[in-house]
């Protein structure tokens, strides 16, 4: 299991998600995943044999690295994204468990054949209903584990600027010791892409919700004019298929009505013949 | 996610391109990814390591290397690769969009729907032109912009394309100056030539299809003035002659429908 598979994963999430959670994913993929694996992982992977301190003294060298850094950037940014992109697994899961509903009515309504199945499972489900409150909660999560990493991340890192030199006083090193990090510009340079990116998730995600809500209430505000108009968040399409059902059986029963008519009126017959709708 | 997921991204957009975006796409995928993880990445892997002072004092080499390297080439590259690719993704989006409309049409029974297959939505290339075309333009646009930031940004921060074999270092703690050595310095400027090169070629080719759009733009807009000069609501008269129809076939019902009743 590595990046790949829970971007395999998370691909199918997107098909239910609203635009602004498929321009979400698309930056957390590309701008924070990728670059984290094919650049961020090779800046930071000689932090330690790189980590050099102005004494001989043993352990000295572990101990002021430990001391300054307990929990490495690439590590927390790794754990960052697997929290803040698993809420949209119970998306996911919420979506699983209606599809498998929609499908248990289909045969319990004698239309359980397997062409009836795959469109269950191919059509995109609509955010109504409890699915909205999933939904709605997944990115309040994701909101929430954003800022407590940047907030995490502030205080383990205060500023977000790799220093060159770190003065360290912990046993075993004698006195005061200089250390040298390797490569603190271009550290700091991807701290600061990275803190880049996250806000714009962050501002996505609000965005998201702000959608949502609005498109609830307008939803709502429609209901109540129209309380007829209300579609079932369990069988959205069954209901638009049972209504073609209904007009279907009405068009037979009018044609049989007509053609009945027909047969009683045959000088009604040419004028009903150019009657395409009929 | 690594190059091979972005190709597998970017593929997709292929088939909407122009035949000089797909020219672009190669050159992108094979002269510069692939140049850069097969043989860049190695070149500048051992970098610090190999970075040599001439200095026994403890912690010069790491200041004097972040003084003279602030962000690898590798990383400039990848970052710039990443960036210069990633537009692309705004036409897939678009056409991403078209082909719902079209399902949903296709699902509604809408008779405009020419498919006969949801199949066929799926498979079907979209011609490059009304909304389209501007979000095509404006992903050129902004491959170009990317290309020219980041050629101007290795320009600024490594003062020209050379990579000097020695570099003279007073940056504290290192005691006065100290002369440090370059890992691999004539390679490392081969392929920064090469880079740099097929970075330029990829900005001929922007800028080629950029041109080839305008120019097709308004061809396409000089054939429909010309057309609308020769057959006034040429268009329009089709739609007036269904339209009439439609009206003789309700009036008909109507008259059949009154008959019965």
């Amino acid at each position: 299991m590595n990046w790949a598979g829970l971007y395999a994963v998370l691909s199918g999430v997107n098909r239910h998600s609203t635009a602004i959670g498929r321009i979400w994913l698309s930056v957390i993929f590309i701008f924070r995943i990728m670059v984290l694996v094919v650049a961020a992982e090779s800046v930071w992977g000689d932090e330690k044999s790189a980590f050099t301190c102005n004494t001989q003294q043993p352990g000295c060298n572990s101990v002021c690295y430990d001391h300054f850094f307990p929990v490495s950037h690439i590590r927390l940014w790794a754990l960052q994204l697997i929290l803040v992109t698993t809420p949209a697994l119970l998306v996911a899961m919420h979506v699983a468990y209606q599809q498998h509903q929609e499908k248990k009515l289909l045969m319990m309504t004698g239309h359980g054949d397997a062409k009836h199945l795959e469109e269950v499972k191919k059509h995109k489900m609509r955010i109504a209903g409890s699915l909205w409150w999933t939904y709605v909660c997944s990115v309040v999560f994701r909101l929430l584990f954003e800022a407590v990493f940047m907030y995490l991340f502030y205080m383990i890192y205060p500023g977000y600027q790799m220093v060159r030199l770190v003065k360290c006083e912990a046993y075993p090193c004698p006195n005061t010791v200089d250390c040298f990090v390797s490569r603190p510009t271009e550290k700091t340079i991807f701290t600061v892409f990275m803190l880049v990116t996250s806000s714009i998730c962050i501002v996505l995600n609000m965005a998201e919700l702000v959608y949502l809500v609005v498109r609830a209430c307008a939803r709502r505000g429609r209901e109540h004019s129209n309380p007829s108009g209300k579609g079932s968040f369990y069988g959205h399409k069954l209901s638009s298929e049972y209504k073609q059902n209904e007009i279907n059986q009405l068009l037979t029963e009018q044609d049989g009505s007509l053609k009945d008519m027909l047969r009683r009126n045959p000088s009604l017959q040419e004028k009903g013949d150019r009657c395409s709708a009929c | 996610m690594d190059w091979g997921s972005l190709q597998t991204i970017l593929g997709g957009v292929n088939k909407h391109s122009t035949s000089i975006g797909k020219i672009w796409l190669t050159v992108l995928f094979i002269f510069r990814i692939m140049i850069l993880v097969v043989a860049a990445e190695r070149v500048w892997g051992d970098e610090q390591d190999d970075f040599i002072c001439n200095t026994l004092q403890p912690g010069c080499k790491n200041v004097c290397y972040d003084h003279f390297f602030p962000i690898s080439h590798i990383r400039l590259w990848a970052l710039q690769l990443i960036f210069v690719s990633t537009p692309a993704l705004l036409v897939a989006m678009h056409v991403a969009y078209r082909r719902h409309e079209k399902k949903r049409q296709f699902r509604k029974g809408d008779q405009k729907c020419e498919y006969k297959d949801i199949e066929e939505i799926r498979s079907q290339r979209f011609h490059i032109e009304g909304a389209l075309w501007w979000t095509y333009t404006c992903s050129i646009f902004f491959r170009l912009v990317f290309e020219a930031v980041f050629m101007y940004a290795f320009y600024f921060m490594y003062d020209g394309f050379r990579m000097p074999r020695l570099m003279k270092c007073s940056a504290w703690p290192c005691p006065n100056t100290v002369d440090c050595f370059v890992s691999r310095p004539t390679e490392k400027t081969v392929f920064t030539i090469f880079m740099i090169a097929v970075s330029s070629i990829c900005i001929l080719l922007n800028v080629a299809e950029l041109c080839y759009l305008l120019t097709k733009f308004f061809l396409r807009r000089s054939k429909k003035a010309g057309n609308q000069k020769h057959h006034p609501n040429h268009e329009n008269k089709e739609e007036t002659k269904q339209n009439e129809m439609n009206e003789l076939i309700s009036d008909s019902c109507q008259n059949t429908v009154i008959g019965f009743t």
